[in-house]
């Protein structure tokens, strides 16, 4: 393995760790429940990108699978899963309630991203392996923007779809950090995030059912007797 | 010493010849892409003759300034052209004397003249365009800031000159996140700066919805020429420095000889028509945001940069 192609590689994975940022900045920015979805499966693939760029960089199968897992559940089992579930709460085009506006929701976002930066920077040469140093700080940023969103919004599918990008962070970090991690350990956590969306969908739907919206922020304020 | 000044020089009248031509590319592509056939590309040029060979007429209300914002407007693009790369790779003559904050400012002056003019005249909508444009300038500011922040961090200079060869030396680089994402951040600038169409529409004629144009709806003859020009000139000098500094520092002249000059006027403009083709898909593809929604696009813009200066930061 000669260092220059290492280092193209390198680069690439950079890029695509900055894109996903972007991804998990737009989860905070966008403003539509489709929209969201379909930041959902950008970041997802970009996730896969990732894997399979360090896959071919170690010469591992185990990342390679990581990435082929990924593309299958995140990307067509999990907007499949929605559509069947929740179908048109997530495919019609309308605005999401939030809590912040959008401005500052994005200023918020910048120190959260720097509040990242700062956890991981003691975390960076613990261990020495080689994709560390770009995925743990982005992976880590991309977590907490996905539980930020989570709080911002007031809509269900938009916070699934943090949950899951929590998710996506949390695997984002893990391709670095244990390469070699069993291909089981990879398919019991694919499975659980289709579980995961499946059952938030049913009971999105359900909701959707007796309340009549999605926007769950409201539900705080209904009381039973 | 001479060659370099008279290289200099070149690079003004350059600056000043085609930019009339690069506007009116980008209006006949946008029409074509419409599905309209446009004006002719040599509309901007037409209209300017016309316009200086027409009566000025100025309301007796205003005060020098309305009479004077014109020749600054149309000055500082073309000291900003001295300053930064439009057809050669190694620094000339002018080069040391303004960084990238220079260049900046004077471009900013010329603004602050046409936004004063505009409230000088009393025109019910000059001073409305004119508030409006100081909000989106103010906030683009900050972008800015942080984007030549970042930029002369990596670089360790502030010298356009200096700047452009760190992005493809070596080609790696190219792909750096921070520099990815600064040219995200900067497109979104030029866009806002420039009152292309998520910000601003620059065809429009309906003065209620006017930012960038309605600064110059009281001028005539030689003054609307002048104007219209230099809005030519400061998209044309934006566009060098996103392409030539930020972005695709290629096609550049790297020798002193004149033939290799002149022949990168052609590969500038090659580069500045592709780019003038992804600007002119981004607008038809794009809707016009409504005022309130200008702080969020620009809001946008500031955490992609500000992200690019974290992941700078976090690299070294």
């Amino acid at each position: 393995m000669n260092s220059s192609f290492f280092q193209v590689i390198s680069a690439l994975d950079a890029l695509t760790g900055a894109l996903f940022l972007l991804t998990a900045l737009g989860f905070v920015a966008t403003r539509q429940v489709l929209a969201s979805l379909q930041l959902f499966i950008m970041q997802s693939l970009l996730l896969a990108l990732s894997a399979g760029l360090i896959g071919i960089a170690l010469d591992s199968i185990h990342l390679l699978a990581v990435a082929a897992i990924t593309i299958a559940t995140k990307t067509l089992m999990i907007p499949w899963l929605l559509r069947r579930t929740v179908g048109a709460e997530v495919y019609r085009t309308r605005e999401i309630e939030r809590v912040l506006n959008i401005p500052s929701s994005l200023l918020l976002a910048a120190g959260i991203i720097v509040l990242a930066y700062v956890v991981a920077y003691p975390l960076l040469g613990a261990v020495k392996v080689p994709f560390e140093q770009i995925n743990l700080p982005l992976g880590i940023a991309a977590m907490f923007l996905g539980a930020f969103t989570i709080v911002v919004r007031r809509e269900a599918v938009p916070q699934l779809l943090g949950l899951l990008a929590v998710e996506n962070g949390v695997f984002f970090v893990g391709i670095a950090i244990a390469p070699e991690l069993p291909v089981i350990a990879e398919l019991a956590a694919a499975v659980d995030v289709a579980v995961i969306a499946l059952v938030v969908g049913l009971l999105t739907r359900s909701i959707h059912r007796r309340v009549g919206t999605t926007a769950v922020g409201r539900l705080s304020a209904l009381r039973e007797r | 010493m001479l060659a370099r000044i008279g290289y200099n020089l070149l690079q003004v009248c350059v600056v000043l010849a085609f930019a009339p031509l690069v506007e009116g590319v980008a209006s006949r592509l946008k029409e074509i892409l419409q599905s309209k056939r446009g004006p002719s590309i040599f509309q901007p040029y037409r209209d300017i003759w016309k316009l200086l060979h027409k009566d000025e007429i100025g309301s007796e209300y205003s005060s020098w300034i309305f009479r004077a914002a014109p020749y600054v407007a149309f000055a500082a693009p073309i000291f900003v052209a001295l300053l930064i790369p439009v057809l050669t790779r190694y620094p000339l003559f002018f080069a040391f004397m303004g960084d990238m904050l220079g260049g900046g400012s004077i471009l900013a002056l010329g603004g602050f003249f046409a936004t004063l003019a505009a409230v000088d005249t009393a025109n019910p909508y000059g001073p409305m365009g004119a508030s409006r444009t100081r909000m989106v300038g103010f906030l683009a500011e900050p972008v800015f800031i942080v984007v030549f922040l970042t930029v002369s961090f990596v670089a360790g200079s502030t010298i356009p000159y200096i700047v452009q060869m760190r992005w493809i030396t070596p080609i790696a680089n190219f792909f750096e996140p921070s520099h990815v994402l600064l040219m995200i951040a900067f497109l979104m600038l030029i866009l806002a700066e420039d009152g292309r169409i998520p910000v601003d529409s620059p065809s429009g004629q309906f003065e209620l919805a006017m930012i960038e144009r309605s600064k110059s709806l009281e001028y005539s003859g030689r003054g609307a020429a002048l104007m219209k020009w230099a809005g030519a000139m400061k998209f044309f000098v934006l566009i060098c420095i996103f392409l030539n500094v930020l972005v695709t520092p290629w096609g550049l002249a790297r020798g002193f000889s004149l033939g290799e000059v002149l022949l990168s006027i052609p590969l500038v403009l090659f580069k500045i028509f592709v780019f003038v083709l992804v600007l002119v898909s981004i607008e038809s593809s794009l809707a016009k945001l409504r005022l309130f929604r200008i702080p969020e696009f620009l809001g946008a813009a500031f955490v992609t940069s500000v992200v690019a200066m974290i992941t700078r930061l976090s690299e070294i």
